[in-house]
């Protein structure tokens, strides 16, 4: 698998680190906390999740994949998708 | 149905084997039973086994949505195993071998439980004394655990790498009641002692949608075969527990993650055990027909794909080659993935559904196939008492909730970790 | 002998001696082991796996499943070598498999006679009874019995490489149809990569005799791959086999470098692991012919039909000297002209289809035919004869020694159903293809279906000229080529039923008509039921041979058509590839990289022993001349460093900057302590929470400038903390203004530590006042040392007076010299990480069997240092009861009653008098080590309600490595409870 780094373009996955599914936003309120760190839809379908290039260019990125094809749609760094 | 035996088998011989039935009646579903199992892999039909025969419920139908034993039944490494840490997790896994060591008999069918030893592998003293807290920990539970320094691990594999090694084998943990079983036998025999019981074994039937009461209670569900009705549901479908959890309207703790398995070309034994690195993700054992089989680490991304990606495999291959330098000329002759509920802490849920009337069985992480027999035995139990087994009591999904985890790794709330 | 006297691509000038079964033959160059076994005329190479049936040789590729012989001796031995790929060298020594005593008298083939037993899944049925047998007797026997070849157990001594290729286009296969597709992309300036499993391009045109454009088939190729050669954009890849199709249009390829040669040169890999990344695809990889279902199909001398004219044409080694060709397919009728112009005896041709005969006019001279016919039986080991059922149902015996048979043809298409889309059905060709094929692929030529030698050329054309269209290449002229052409009909013809004898659908695994009809009688009947029911399919050769008479004969049981039965997804690898192949040069000390301080060649030279903490390599201990054991020198490290000092290498530890406005505010979101109050020039001890509320790190933050902050983490989470930390400031708070960087590889450091570390330091920095009341504990600067930059900080893990020293990592080895030179005058010693885990479990500071990812802050004492005030990570989750009970297990220190004991990690705890068992499990220690301070044995553990017990005592428990010591809980801090050293 190739995941397209904005800064480095197109790397070898073995770079990268995999964290997960990038909808869950770190919430304020106490309550929210659970389903923030436990619970994740693990779509069966695309999916904008985040990879941390590791071993390059040290940014996190959220990349959209497809996760029955592991189709890839595209990335863009994490800064700029939390704007 | 026909007992088997040695002579059942000569008699059919003598026939030319044209008199043997059906291993299970490939049943149509009725439109309404006690309980429905969603999933016909080993879990939902090991749970319809033991509804029928530990309290008596056979109107019961296991849906599969393709043909069972196609998901991690029969995409596993088929090591069995109690070597667990915990006090949430050993107990359950350490009934599940006990199970296993009477399962043929019980089945009348013969899944070729193998105990032919686990033997995990340590560098350091760190991990000896990880592996020591765990054996005694197992002891404490009732199973069996040996602390094997270098000389003892030689005895069993002296053609490990025990000189050139980057990580030095130090010792290692065995348990000898460990082993191997035959992963589609377990599918099969379970399936023939539940449909001879009266349960309704129905493939190619995908559940696509859960029936609701007035409360809100489930009762029943729409498949691709048709409205079928119940008033309590269990589901075991490990790697696809979210999709099913999200036709209920509730998501889990869980992330679906493939996992590859490899098995060589078929050699004479050279392998006697089940052996893993503790250096790196490597495990592998040899096959009663002779094949190399063997795996690592989960590919680590989110997939529902069945299949995975070179990293994957050539980690395996550099542990492999790490440990037993006589792989090298070995070769691999067929790979295959397998998606796994990985769950949040590492360790699976039986347990309520936020649904009245759903019962949930997922999360199994790497450890589905060896839990096969306790975890259908627990969630039967559930499923016909409303009251979770003793062995697997630790199992609750609220655990998330109150911070009662069952983290083996203490890699935390990263499935892709455990 | 067999050799034909003339013809086929071997080189007779260069004749090369091999050795089967330890008798010797002669061979020529250019041969496989097969053609020269052919050549020699043996015939029985093998023996089935389960049966012990004798088999000769079905194929003349990597199809092949009867053929398996052991290739070469000692470590060089492999087992399950096709020898229908193996190419011969001179001095080649192979082995035939799964037979005892030997390969004409196997005593195993009595398994035959028990064959009405052995029926698929027989194995499921018995063996159980009595339960114990299973274990001890029956599974023993079984595995004995199963197996093909041994394996040495010696290490592999050969060496594999990895390399990476890019290209606009990949063709995989270089037959008529890959070869035109690469001379299309190469002449247009695409980067080609072409690849051919074989010795030499051009796949089915080697064993025919078509013409291209009006030369030999084999004359076109050589011009053709001269052309390709020529062209710099082009790279050719021979005797390499592409085994796998992967995400982000990346293929797995093996190169067999030096299987061909009867060692590696010195140096040069054995095989090579290609990882291309291709822009676009050619599947041209061909097809394979189905052997024909009919009794005593397995019997050696009976071949696939083009396999026999490949040993004919390319080999010049007649398989037989009277031959029956059955066939159901034009391409029979191929065969039989081919031996005919062999001469070599063609004795009938047995057309199953009504109207096959048509094709008898192809032949060049007079032979018996037969339309609808068939063979019912074959007969001998080796073949001596067939019955044929002619059209009129009369059964007639045909003596011969070599049946060709021709099944049709199957497209090879098993890459193009990695990615798990379902190959379908195609009525025209009677075959599967690919449907979806992977994103930028396109099968060309007769893995496309196209089976003729003209229309596969031209597909090979149009599929690159199509790849390049995408790509933006233009191709001006596009070749075309004139073929010889025949033509290549199949009517199928999937059994034929009649015959007592065993009909073979999988070879080797010894998988028959009757076994496939019991599977369906038994209720396997989805095709992957049957395939793991029967083993159909999973040989070595992965079912080429065998799938689709399989699944067919499946269908018909199941009155299904072939298309509803379908076929099974073909995964990775398509050719078995060796394990050493993927490691490459990960093995052994190069398994994973290795970690060197800056001042490790040093260290080695004062006597360190060094040990793995991780990737690194840490100084252990630095024993020296008369110390008994490592025990005594750990001793010695430990009381000269309280005693008068001790230097330490700490460079290992992970070391991060924070810069930026921001960063204080971020210091306090990751960490549970409050870090913004700190001073500039002070140090503070840290613990950070994962979310989820159980610590995942610990170590110190020293704040440089107001904007400016200086982390320590543990050597072994340095990497997961500089992550957490870019997840923090990247994903979960982007607004802040703050960057981070490792800096673990920039810097040496050298903790200093003991009652002298202070005079000690003072003399490499004499012109800094290191006093106390100047540089107080938990101080901190940046200095210069002789010139250069260098942090000193007043840190303390020893819990003595000591010093952290750090300069630039290429200048370690200098500061590790200068302070053991002044060290020396002070009677310092040099001390490893043993002596340092002794130290910190003195005074009770968590390492590694405390932070171990299942402790929170609280069951390490540190529960008060967790701000109200603030947000931090991990705050929420960690007020979960089930990490806030009181029972829960927290850190306390042990002592054994009996200081002669020895107290050991990973021993559990129970009360004095329980019983054990689970339920009385309270704990378990956590570090221990032998405190040269005390005399005597101590022990940090994790224990129920531990912070009330101090004084009490209770059993540690280590059944798994001695008998129960009793101990007493006592605080974590063993020495100097005050903290009045580090602050002296």
């Amino acid at each position: 698998m190739r995941i397209p780094c904005p800064f480095c373009g197109d790397r070898d996955a073995r770079e990268f680190v995999y964290r997960g599914d990038a909808a869950p936003r770190r919430p304020t309120a106490d309550d929210e906390f659970h389903d923030y760190v436990y619970l994740r839809a693990n779509p069966a379908g695309a999916m904008r999740e985040l990879w941390y290039h590791a071993q390059g260019c040290r940014s996190w990125i959220v990349v959209t994949r497809d996760t029955r094809t592991h189709e890839i749609f595209g990335a863009e760094l994490a800064k700029d998708a939390a704007r | 149905m026909t007992r088997f035996s040695i002579l059942s088998l000569m008699k059919n011989a003598a026939s030319g084997h044209r008199n043997w039935q059906p291993t299970w009646r490939n049943a149509t579903p009725r439109p309404d039973y006690d309980i429905i199992v969603i999933g016909g892999g080993g879990h939902g039909l090991a749970t319809a086994y033991y509804l029928a025969k530990n309290h008596g419920i056979s109107r019961v139908a296991v849906l599969e949505k393709g043909w069972i034993g196609g998901g991690n039944a029969g995409r596993n490494t088929t090591i069995i195993r109690s070597n667990y840490l915990l006090p949430g997790n050993e107990p359950f896994y350490e009934w599940s071998m006990k199970l296993w060591e009477g399962l043929e008999q019980d089945l009348n069918y013969n899944t070729m439980v193998s105990q032919r030893g686990v033997l995990n592998l340590c560098h350091s003293d760190a991990q000896r004394d990880a592996y020591a807290r765990r054996g005694n920990a197992m002891r404490l539970h009732g199973a069996d655990a040996v602390l094997l320094d270098r000389d003892g691990v030689r005895r069993i594999a002296p053609f490990l790498d025990f000189d050139q090694a980057r990580f030095p084998v130090t010792g290692g943990l065995l348990q000898p009641r460990g082993g191997t079983a035959r992963h589609d036998a377990v599918v099969w025999g379970f399936a023939r002692g539940a449909s001879d019981r009266g349960v309704d074994i129905v493939q190619n039937c995908e559940v696509t949608g859960f029936l609701r009461d007035a409360a809100g209670a489930v009762a029943g569900v729409e498949t691709t075969r048709g409205t079928i009705r119940a008033g309590r549901i269990g589901m075991a479908v490990a790697g696809n527990s979210s999709r099913v959890a999200a036709l209920a309207g509730f998501r889990l703790p869980i992330e679906s993650h493939v996992l590859q398995a490899f098995v060589s070309e078929a050699l004479k034994p050279v392998i006697p055990n089940v052996i893993t690195f503790g250096a790196g993700h490597f495990y592998i054992s040899q096959s009663d027909k002779g094949g190399l089989v063997f795996g690592g680490d989960i590919d680590r991304y989110n997939s529902y794909a069945s299949r995975g990606n070179l990293p994957a495999v050539e980690d395996v291959c550099e542990s492999g080659m790490a440990i037993m330098p006589m792989l090298g000329r070995v070769r691999m002759l067929r790979s295959w993935g397998g998606i796994m509920d990985m769950s949040m802490d590492g360790s699976p849920v039986i347990d309520r559904a936020p649904i009245d009337g759903l019962y949930v069985n997922a999360g199994w992480c790497y450890g589905g196939f060896k839990a096969t027999p306790a975890s259908g035995w627990c969630f039967a139990h559930l499923l016909a008492t409303g009251n979770p087994h003793e062995a697997a009591s630790a199992y609750r999904l609220d655990r998330f909730r109150t911070g009662h985890l069952i983290d083996e790794r203490g890699a935390g709330a990263q499935p892709n970790l455990h | 002998m067999s050799r034909l006297a003339e013809g086929g691509l071997i080189d007779r000038t260069k004749p090369l001696r091999f050795s089967f079964d330890g008798r010797h033959y002669t061979g020529f160059a250019g041969d496989t082991l097969a053609s020269a076994l052919i050549a020699n005329g043996i015939r029985l190479v093998g023996r089935s796996f389960k049966y012990h049936r004798p088999r000769g040789i079905l194929s003349a590729g990597s199809e092949e499943p009867n053929a398996l012989v052991t290739l070469r001796k000692g470590d060089r031995a492999e087992p399950d070598s096709r020898a229908t790929t193996i190419e011969l060298f001179d001095g080649l020594a192979a082995t035939s498999q799964n037979r005892w005593p030997s390969l004409d008298f196997d005593m195993m083939a009595v398994n035959q006679i028990a064959a009405p037993l052995f029926v698929a899944g027989f194995y499921y049925k018995t063996f159980m009874w009595p339960a114990k047998f299973w274990e001890k007797l029956y599974e023993p026997l079984i595995r004995r019995a199963a197996g093909l070849g041994a394996l040495s157990t010696l290490p592999d001594p050969d060496s594999y490489d990895r390399e990476h290729g890019f290209c606009d286009l990949l063709v995989i296969g270089g037959g008529p149809a890959g070869l035109a597709a690469a001379l299309t992309a190469g002449r247009a300036g695409a980067r080609v990569i072409l690849v051919d499993e074989d010795r030499i391009f051009g796949g089915r045109l080697l064993g025919e005799r078509y013409e291209v454009d009006g030369v030999a088939g084999v004359d076109w190729t050589n011009a053709a791959v001269a052309e390709l050669a020529s062209l710099a954009n082009v790279r050719l890849l021979l005797r390499t086999t592409v085994f796998g199709i992967y995400d982000g249009r990346e293929y797995g390829a093996i190169e067999r470098v030096a299987d061909h040669l009867p060692q590696p040169a010195p140096g040069q890999p054995r095989q090579r692991f290609w990882k291309i990344i291709a822009r676009r695809a050619i599947l041209a990889s061909g097809a394979i012919e189905r052997p024909l279902v009919f009794g005593g199909n397995d019997r050696p001398g009976v071949m696939l039909a083009s396999a026999v004219s490949t040993y004919v044409n390319r080999y010049a080694a007649a398989p037989g000297r009277r031959a029956v060709v059955f066939t159901a397919s034009d391409s029979g009728w191929t065969t039989a002209a081919d031996l005919m112009t062999a001469d070599i005896q063609v004795a009938a041709v047995i057309d199953s289809r009504p109207d096959g005969g048509v094709s008898a006019s192809r032949l060049p001279h007079d032979v018996e035919t037969f339309s609808g016919a068939v063979v019912v039986d074959a007969h001998g080991a080796p073949l001596r004869g067939v019955d044929i059922r002619a059209a009129d149902g009369r059964i007639r015996r045909i003596e011969a020694d070599l049946l060709a048979m021709a099944g049709g043809w199957t497209p090879a298409i098993g890459l193009g159903a990695n990615l798990g889309s379902r190959p379908v059905w195609s009525e025209s060709i009677q075959g599967f293809l690919i449907d979806v094929a992977p994103p930028g692929l396109q099968p060309a030529g007769a893995a496309a279906g196209t089976f003729s030698l003209g229309a596969a050329l031209a597909d090979g054309v149009a599929k690159a000229v199509s790849a390049l269209a995408d790509l933006g290449f233009a191709v001006s002229a596009p070749g075309r080529y004139e073929a010889s052409d025949e033509p290549s009909g199949v009517t199928p013809l999937w059994h034929v039923g009649g015959s007592r004898t065993k009909a073979f659908v999988d070879f080797q695994h010894d998988v028959t008509d009757t076994d496939i009809a019991l599977a369906a009688r038994e209720g396997f009947v989805s095709i992957e039921h049957l395939k793991r029911y029967t083993t159909l399919g999973m040989a070595t050769d992965q079912g080429k041979t065998s799938q689709l008479n399989g699944h067919a004969l499946l269908a018909a049981a199941t009155g299904k058509s072939i298309a509803e039965a379908g076929t099974v997804l073909s995964r990775p690898p398509y050719g078995p590839v060796a394990i050493g192949a993927f490691a490459g040069h990960h093995r052994g000390a190069g398994f994973r990289p290795e970690r060197r301080t800056p001042a490790h060649d040093w260290a080695a030279s004062q006597g360190a022993s060094f040990i793995e903490a991780g990737l690194w390599k840490r100084a252990r201990w630095f024993a020296r001349p008369g110390e008994r054991d490592w025990q005594e020198t750990v001793n010695r490290e430990v009381t000269t460093t309280r005693g008068t000092a001790g230097i330490c290498d700490v460079s290992t530890l992970g070391k991060i900057e924070i810069e930026g406005p921001d960063a204080a505010l971020l210091l306090d979101r990751l960490y549970i302590n409050t870090i913004s109050t700190l001073p500039v020039g002070r140090v503070r001890y840290g613990v950070m929470l994962r979310e989820d509320g159980l610590v995942m790190d610990d170590g110190t933050v020293t704040r440089l400038a107001e904007d400016r902050f200086f982390l320590t983490t543990t050597t072994a989470n340095a990497a997961t903390v500089m992550q957490h930390i870019d997840h923090a400031r990247q994903v979960i708070w982007p607004e802040l203004d703050v960057q981070a960087v490792s800096v673990s590889e920039q810097w040496a450091s050298f903790s200093v530590a003991g009652p002298e570390a202070r005079r000690l330091a003072q003399r490499l920095l004499p012109d800094f006042d290191l006093a106390n009341s100047a540089f107080p504990f938990m101080a901190a600067v940046e200095t210069v040392w002789q010139t250069l930059p260098a942090r000193l900080f007043r840190v303390s893990y020893s819990g003595e007076l000591a010093y952290e020293i750090a300069v630039r990592a290429d200048h370690g080895e200098v500061l590790a010299r200068a302070l053991h030179t002044v060290g020396q005058e002070f009677g310092a010693t040099l001390y490893g990480i043993e002596a340092l885990g002794v130290m910190r479990i003195e005074k009770g500071h968590p390492g590694g069997g405390e932070l171990n990812g299942q402790t929170t802050a609280a069951d390490l004492g540190m529960g008060r240092m967790m701000s109200r005030k603030k947000d931090f990570i991990g705050q929420v989750m960690a007020a979960r009861p089930g990490l806030t009970a009181p029972d829960r297990p927290c850190l306390v220190g042990l002592r054994p009653v009996d200081p002669r004991q020895r107290l050991c990690a990973g021993a559990h705890l129970l009360p004095g008098g329980a019983a054990a068992v689970a339920a009385n499990d309270q704990g378990h220690v956590t570090s221990a080590a032998f405190s040269p301070t005390l005399g005597h044995s101590i022990a940090l553990a994790l224990l129920a309600h531990g912070a009330e017990r101090h004084g009490e005592r209770i059993v540690v428990h280590d059944p798994v490595r001695g008998p129960d010591i009793e101990a007493e809980i006592c605080s974590p801090v063993f020495v100097d409870p005050e903290g009045i050293r580090v602050h002296g």
